[in-house]
């Protein structure tokens, strides 16, 4: 109880230290005062508008100056005092303004950004989510004639929550899959509780139950046709489908 | 009916014997203690002369004989033993010749086929050869065109006629259909065929995976298990108009469905609610009504097809699948196998047995046989049918109860056999590609 109390008095005196040391570094750094201009000298701007071109388009620089009588542009050359032109750079280029005049020489520059042409970007987003769909979402195994989520299957039903909650557009399907043991109609009965249960698991996870669809293929499409535990084990899954 | 009584109570008597039942390999024997009646059918006779005739008597006898050797209630007299002159007509039967050794046959089944034109016509003959004076059991004449396949159809309307008559009054089931599913076209179709294996030709052909045909009990319509676009749904196809028609669908898996036995009503397994359950509706799919309600699988239902009022079928519900029955509106579940592995119920024409596919032993180091059994209902009484290997299941009842069509594996891939409802006289019916879940039509 003591040490709690002894926190909340550090915690106050701390944050209000903060902010006091804030509003003092604002008293001591105060802008500097504008020093005393000499005559005349030049003033010169310059900007691109826009600063960003694909590759093939183009910009229009704009500059002002005062006090200037010789005024130019590296790679366009000598220009008025004020002015605007429309230049197409092949590549990202700096240009570079210079204005002299009898107070002195000043110097502003502009940047223009030309972006490669990149490959369309879009179209690659989605097939990621698909890979790491198929890459992230691990299958749930099953003993033999059961449909409940065994122990050692809930780490890899726990990554596909985790994952399925993080990308909550991906819409898929689970497929209840038996081995090639037993009968036909009662395996189908048994994979349709087997994806049922799947399911069932993701919903109390917090998977949204409109996002799945279910469906039983019993023995009739195996993953492997071997007469082997190991063949039979492969079988005896909830498979995981993105849906596109 | 003498006959028949007497078979079934063979059977019930095999079944009421517990030391029998436990036992592994048991031949019950037809009809024990019932002399079979002893039958010569000499080939039919060409009455014209005719280029096809000795291609269609082929048939027609080949035909002729099979029914009658596939009826389980005949002792057909081999041919070897019959006389060098084997009558086409009444006026050649040598009484004396077929009555007595070597033949010694009590039934005679003889006569003729005649081609004119474009059509046939045969002339058929029962005669009871030890009755001389009255011996005319029989008489049949039979018209149409001149081919194999109408030749095969007179033959077994005639079998028929002669089982009926020396069969105890139960019709003759050389006429019935066999559907089943094939996967010889590369994808998963309804096939009908004859009950011997003959025409075999597909119904549907909807490439994707169609499954547990069950024929109407009036024949005219057939329902199945597809996989549609999104789900497994029962679907429908009119025999009548040799073509699929509408049927509402549920969402969910919908699996196996069954006739009632008046053709009013449909059982069938759906996970509509999101775990597998037993249904019922009208036989147009309305008034759905589930009368299952317990986590787990349930599926493959029969009705009692002498009652309809109750429903045998597969569950989940206590790990391993097993055979259950219940009301027809879900009350008074009761569980009628114990052990193992138990699916495919069928219930009998006459109500009392159910046959089932049962891996018995099942676990580590037991074989694993999946065999065909054959269940009293209500002494839970069972004898194992089949004992030949591989894997047997999806067992279906002929119309007169006598025999029974399955699958098994016992020659490698999956085919469709039939046997006598007592394990005996076991035959392939199919070949080509994988054929599976038989069911027979009514009658």
């Amino acid at each position: 109880m003591k040490q709690r109390r002894l926190k909340w008095i550090m915690l106050v005196f701390a944050l209000s230290a903060i902010m006091t040391l804030g509003a003092c570094k604002k008293k001591v750094a105060p802008p500097p005062p504008p020093p005393p201009p000499p005559p005349a000298a030049p003033t010169a701007s310059l900007s691109a508008s826009p600063n960003t071109v694909d590759k093939g388009g183009s910009t229009t620089l704009t500059w002002q100056t005062t006090n200037a009588t010789d005024i130019s542009i590296d790679g366009i050359g000598a220009v008025q005092p004020n002015g605007s032109q429309q230049v197409t750079p092949a590549d990202s280029t700096t240009y570079h303004l210079t204005a002299k005049g009898p107070g002195g020489t000043q110097e502003a520059t502009a940047r223009v950004t030309v972006n490669a042409p990149a490959p369309p970007p879009t179209p690659q987003a989605s097939a990621t989510e698909e890979e790491l769909f198929s890459q992230t979402v691990k299958d749930i195994f099953f003993e033999y004639d059961k449909f409940d989520v065994r122990p050692d299957q809930q780490a890899a039903l726990q990554g596909d929550i985790d994952f399925l909650k993080q990308h909550a557009s991906v819409r898929f399907t689970i497929e209840g899959h038996c081995d090639e043991r037993g009968s036909t109609e009662y395996n189908l009965a048994l994979g349709d509780n087997r994806a049922n249960g799947v399911k069932n698991a993701l919903v109390q996870g917090g998977v949204s139950a409109d996002r799945i669809k279910t469906i039983s293929y019993g023995k009739e499409k195996p993953f492997c046709t071997q007469s082997t535990e190991e063949c039979w084990q492969q079988n005896r899954r909830g498979h995981f489908v993105y849906q596109k | 009916m003498k006959l028949f009584l007497s078979w079934t109570i063979a059977l019930l008597l095999l079944l009421s014997l517990p030391t029998w039942a436990q036992q592994d390999w048991i031949r019950t024997g037809t009809g024990l203690g019932v002399e079979k009646v002893r039958l010569a059918v000499p080939d039919f006779k060409a009455s014209t002369q005719d280029p096809k005739s000795p291609e269609l008597l082929k048939v027609f006898n080949d035909t002729l004989w099979n029914d009658l050797d596939n009826a389980g209630i005949f002792d057909m007299v081999s041919k070897s033993f019959y006389p060098l002159e084997v009558p086409g007509s009444p006026a050649d039967v040598k009484f004396e010749a077929w009555s007595s050794p070597p033949p010694n046959s009590s039934m005679l089944a003889f006569g003729n086929l005649g081609i004119s034109g474009a059509n046939v016509t045969v002339q058929g003959w029962l005669y009871d050869v030890k009755n001389v004076t009255s011996p005319q059991v029989l008489g049949k004449q039979y018209q149409d065109g001149a081919t194999s396949d109408a030749v095969r159809t007179i033959a077994h309307k005639f079998a028929d006629e002669i089982i009926f008559r020396l069969g105890g009054g139960i019709p003759g089931i050389a006429e019935s259909k066999i559907f089943f599913v094939s996967s010889r076209s590369g994808h998963k179709e309804i096939w009908a065929m004859d009950y011997d294996g003959a025409n075999q030709r597909a119904l549907t052909h909807l490439g994707s995976i169609s499954l547990s045909p069950r024929i109407s009990p009036d024949g005219s319509r057939l329902a199945f298990s597809s996989l549609t676009k999104s789900s497994w749904e029962i679907l429908m196809y009119s025999l009548d108009l040799d073509r699929m028609v509408t049927f509402p669908k549920f969402g969910g898996t919908n699996l196996s469905p069954a006739w009632s036995a008046d053709g009013t009503k449909l059982a069938f397994s759906s996970s509509r609610s999101g775990d597998s359950e037993i249904y019922v509706m009208d036989s147009s799919g309305a008034n759905l009504k589930r009368i299952t309600s317990f986590k787990g699988p349930d599926v493959s239902p029969v009705w009692n097809r002498k009652t309809s009022a109750q429903i045998a079928w597969v569950s989940g519900r206590s790990g391993l699948p097993q055979i259950y029955t219940m009301e027809a509106d879900g009350t008074n579940v009761q569980r009628l196998t114990d052990e193992g592995y138990a699916v495919s119920p069928a219930w009998s024409p006459n109500g009392q047995f159910l046959v089932f596919s049962w891996i018995r032993h099942y676990g580590p180091g037991a074989p694993g046989a999946q065999d065909i059994y054959i269940m009293d209902i209500v002494s839970k009484q069972w004898v194992q049918l089949t004992h030949d290997g591989g894997r047997n299941d999806f067992p279906s009842w002929s119309p007169d109860g006598r025999h029974i069509i399955f699958q098994s594996s016992r020659a490698g891939g999956d085919q469709i056999w039939t046997m006598l409802a007592d394990g005996t006289n076991q035959k392939r019916l199919t070949t080509a590609g994988s054929n599976t879940q038989p069911n027979w039509s009514w009658k």
